[in-house]
């Protein structure tokens, strides 16, 4: 147990995962003291914490001994900027992956979250429209897994089919197969213009965005119970072309083109005691999924062009979306009950849309009666693979799919 | 159970004239397209429905007998060859286009359906299937979710993974699971991520959904002719430094233009000792642009002459002559061997002059057709059979060029695959702890090893114990019962 003696400390009281305290916290330097650590921590469970931005995402650890802090994992290892990938440790912080000289890991995410806790959450935001998110972008990965040693999968090139794609697998997985240590991306080059193009209209002109040939990179779409849909297109290219594409669109749209985005633009509709829900849907219910959704009360915001929004509520009793909108009045005398409809109204909404709608995050109190994942396809297959990777089930128990 | 017991099965359970035993008529399937390695399964089967696929891995799996799937037998590093004792389930006959959807950028089709098909009835809508290999008038879809095929413009647009959200399967126990749909994100593991790739060692895709890709409001086509490699590489990489995706790059040799020229009469521009083709696409605006940007650096890295494509027609010619080039060097050699390699794009100049090096020093000749933008190489080693020591001399030099790729840090296989050709070169790029950890995903899948074995990996291992679930033989199999055919 010396590795675990010299590196975990006795928890604190912000060490707690969705009202779950840990025993310790241990923060490794490097990917062969992580595996050190995590072969030494084989009798305890373990929950990884990036920067923590999304820590109290999804359903409680049925039992937590050990947080595993990545943020000492940091730093950029390698940018090979003529071949458009880097190499960082999983702890890197976003914000220095969104700049890189004259390029970017094309990944919105806050700039404290972490590469891998980005990659863990499999979080996205506006420009997976153009770019992807990151299954797309994660072109290698060095993992420690839960039986302590070290595995690599993928590499340093973006074209590559050796091997299974064990990155897609993590990329995810919430931290229940174990530590990623390091990813190596795929980048883009920073565009040299950029436009936001922001219209008062309702979803369904979404579908003449896309019509048009005009390759936004973002179609984002801001709806409330009560208050005007808006829509906001980013344009990114060259500065004559972003140019005439923005003008266009301004037309289509009957909007404005502007240097800035909307107020709104990639952060969630759910203030930090509400709830919160990713939604997908196809393409063309998209505009079906908005009506239902801000119609039960809820605030929409998201990439209208993929298929993917978050919807928030307030916590019961608050009042007020974020944002300020406007939300459902109606008095409340069961918070935990009235919050399991709403979830059920907008699931079945999202099964409708041909899509699934997850709860990523929910008041004290209610979390604990939510379903939160609901129904997954091949839930059989994953436990299997959960069972390979991990069959004492010490990494992140509770918090993913099925309870696994 | 014997293999007459199986056939037997699947005959009454799907029909007779489904299944195939017949020496001559297996010989049919005995390779795909790589057609140095042949082995004649020991029974056919040709489903042609997603339960009639799940139907015959049952029976594979109650008989624990090896099955490998088939498309179009296109593949280039011998995914579908067969396993003599096991069963080669050929998806040819599941050619269904089962729903197309412009409105949700999707297209569910069924796994025999080829790849270039699929573009073809969306392009009314505005919509195009994005993957292209260069075989995508006949590989199928189910083939292309295997080997995780690419293409010239994978560049820009990415692979056939990144263009797959849905996929129905059999599992090699024989269920028919689904994993993603049509919208993204399907909550959970991605599975379908691990699959698609996996060269057939998880299972049987039935049904894939694919993403639809808005046709581009114009396209560019470039032709750069070179005095070197090393100039059009600089050009490449100029272009590429300038913040330019282009949504292909393409670069031959003085050696794979000759063949071309002797196979199709492209009429590259003479003299050359490189070609690049440079395409962009997107709106008008953007394209306009860029492409005078990817003119002048072709001209300030020595191109000595340029041709623009005028139209659809012209920007065939050009693409011709890149298309055929592996057939074409069939011109200028009796045989050949068609290398996949990939290396930071970066180190290009050093690794060609690399590859000529070693080439010389065995006297072999070698064309090169890359894929520059990706650095993804397609060597062409040339040899005669009838001398004595070519073809050795040849495989030493193919081989050199795979350990110069893992030398540079790149990949022993871009988008042919690992399949039975390179399974040995495995460990060279992954370790054991890395390839164990593979294994974990098999296992899961797959854990009596019935799903194409013998390939992917060096060597086969087991998985030990399945955890919660049936061990030893189906009930059905006790001693005696199943034998008595």
């Amino acid at each position: 147990m010396s590795v675990l003696d010299d590196l975990a400390v006795k928890a604190g009281d912000d060490d707690v995962v969705c009202g779950v305290p840990a025993r310790f916290v241990a923060a490794p330097a490097g990917t062969e003291e992580a595996a050190a650590l995590i072969a030494a921590a084989r009798d305890l469970t373990v929950v990884i914490r990036g920067g923590g931005t999304k820590i109290h995402h999804g359903p409680p650890p049925r039992d937590l001994d050990l947080i595993i802090d990545t943020r000492r994992l940091a730093g950029v290892v390698e940018h090979a900027a003529g071949d458009l990938i880097t190499v960082v440790r999983a702890g890197t912080p976003m914000a220095e992956l969104h700049a890189l000289p004259g390029q970017q890991l094309a990944l919105d995410a806050p700039p404290t979250a972490t590469a891998g806790g980005t990659v863990s959450a499999n979080a996205s935001g506006p420009r997976r429209l153009r770019y992807g998110t990151a299954r797309d972008l994660l072109i290698g990965v060095t993992v420690v897994r839960p039986d302590g040693r070290i595995a690599r999968a993928g590499g340093k090139v973006v074209k590559n089919v050796a091997g299974y794609d064990l990155g897609k697998l993590y990329t995810g997985a919430q931290g229940t197969l174990g530590l990623i240590t390091e990813c190596v991306f795929r980048l883009h080059p920073v565009p040299p213009a950029t436009a936001f193009v922001r219209a008062a209209a309702p979803p369904t002109a979404v579908a003449k965005i896309l019509a048009a040939q005009l390759a936004p990179s973002a179609v984002e779409i801001n709806a409330g119970p009560g208050a005007a849909t808006e829509i906001a297109v980013l344009v990114e290219g060259t500065e004559a072309g972003v140019r005439d594409r923005a003008a266009v669109l301004a037309r289509l749209l009957d909007g404005e083109v502007s240097d800035v985005p909307p107020s709104w633009w990639d952060t969630p509709p759910w203030p930090p005691d509400g709830l919160g829900l990713k939604l997908t849907a196809v393409l063309s219910a998209v505009p079906a999924l908005v009506e239902a959704a801000t119609a039960a009360g809820a605030t929409i915001r998201g990439s209208a062009a993929t298929g993917v929004l978050h919807a928030g509520v307030p916590s019961p009793g608050r009042g007020g979306a974020a944002g300020g909108d406007d939300t459902a009045d109606g008095a409340v005398t069961e918070p935990a009950a009235e919050m399991s409809r709403l979830v059920d109204t907008l699931r079945a909404a999202a099964t409708r849309a041909g899509g699934h709608a997850v709860v990523l995050t929910a008041p004290d109190g209610v979390r604990e009666g939510l379903d939160m994942w609901g129904p997954v396809p091949g839930l059989e297959l994953m436990r299997r693979v959960k069972e390979r990777f991990d069959p004492d089930r010490r990494f992140a128990p509770g918090r993913f799919v099925g309870g696994i | 159970m014997s293999i007459d017991a199986l056939a037997a099965r699947l005959r009454a359970e799907m029909g007779p004239d489904q299944v195939l035993t017949d020496r001559q008529q297996l010989r049919t399937y005995e390779c795909d397209g790589l057609a140095h390695y042949r082995v004649a399964p020991a029974l056919v089967a040709l489903p042609r429905t997603a339960g009639q696929v799940a139907t015959v891995v049952r029976a594979c799996a109650d008989a624990k007998v090896p099955f490998v799937a088939r498309g179009s037998g296109t593949g280039l590093s011998g995914g579908a060859l067969p396993h003599a004792d096991g069963v080669l389930i050929v998806t040819s006959q599941l050619r269904e286009i089962v729903s197309l959807r412009p409105e949700d950028e999707r297209a569910v089709v069924q796994p025999g359906v080829i790849n270039l098909q699929v573009s073809v009835v969306s392009k009314e809508h505005g919509y195009y299937y994005a993957p292209d290999p260069s075989s995508q008038q006949i590989c199928s879809i189910g083939g292309n979710v295997a080997e995780n095929s690419g293409g010239a413009h994978c560049l820009k647009y990415g692979f056939t993974t990144n263009h797959v959200t849905g996929l129905e399967m059999v599992t090699p126990d024989g269920d028919l699971v689904r994993l993603g749909g049509a919208a993204p994100d399907t909550p959970g593991y991605d599975l379908l991520g691990a699959f698609v790739g996996s060269e057939g060692t998880l299972g049987v895709a039935t049904e894939v959904t694919v993403k639809l890709t808005r046709l581009p409001e114009t396209v560019r086509t470039l032709l750069a002719a070179f005095a070197s490699t090393d100039q059009a590489g600089a050009a490449t990489s100029a272009i590429i430094a300038a913040g330019v995706v282009p949504a292909a790059i393409e670069m031959m040799d003085a050696l794979s233009i000759e063949a071309a020229e002797a196979a199709v009469h492209c009429g590259y521009p003479v003299g050359a000792g490189a070609v690049l083709i440079v395409e962009l696409d997107g709106p008008v605006a953007e394209v306009a642009a860029q492409f005078d940007e990817v003119s002048r650096l072709c001209d300030e890295n020595g191109a000595f002459e340029t041709r623009v494509a005028a139209d659809d027609e012209e920007r065939q010619l050009i693409w011709r002559g890149r298309k055929s080039a592996f057939a074409a060097v069939g011109r200028i050699s009796p045989d050949y061997i068609v290398q996949d390699g990939v290396i930071p794009r970066t180190a290009l100049p050093e690794v060609l002059r690399r590859i000529n090096e070693v080439a010389s020093s065995h006297g072999v000749r070698v064309a090169n057709v890359f894929h520059a933008g990706d650095g993804n190489l397609h060597p062409l080693v040339l040899f005669d059979s009838q001398v004595p020591g070519e073809e050795d001399r040849a495989e030493t030099v193919s081989g050199a060029i795979i350990d110069l790729c893992i030398e540079y840090g790149g990949s022993i296989t871009g988008e042919h695959g690992v399949g039975v050709d390179k399974a040995r070169y495995m460990p060279r790029m992954f370790n054991d702890t890395d390839l164990d950890t593979m294994q974990l995903v098999r296992c899961a899948f797959d854990p009596d090893s019935l799903a194409n074995p013998g390939k992917v990996f060096p060597t086969p291992r087991l998985c030990g114990e399945r955890p919660g679930r049936r061990s030893g033989p189906h009930p059905s199999h006790e001693p005696g019962v199943a034998e008595i055919f």
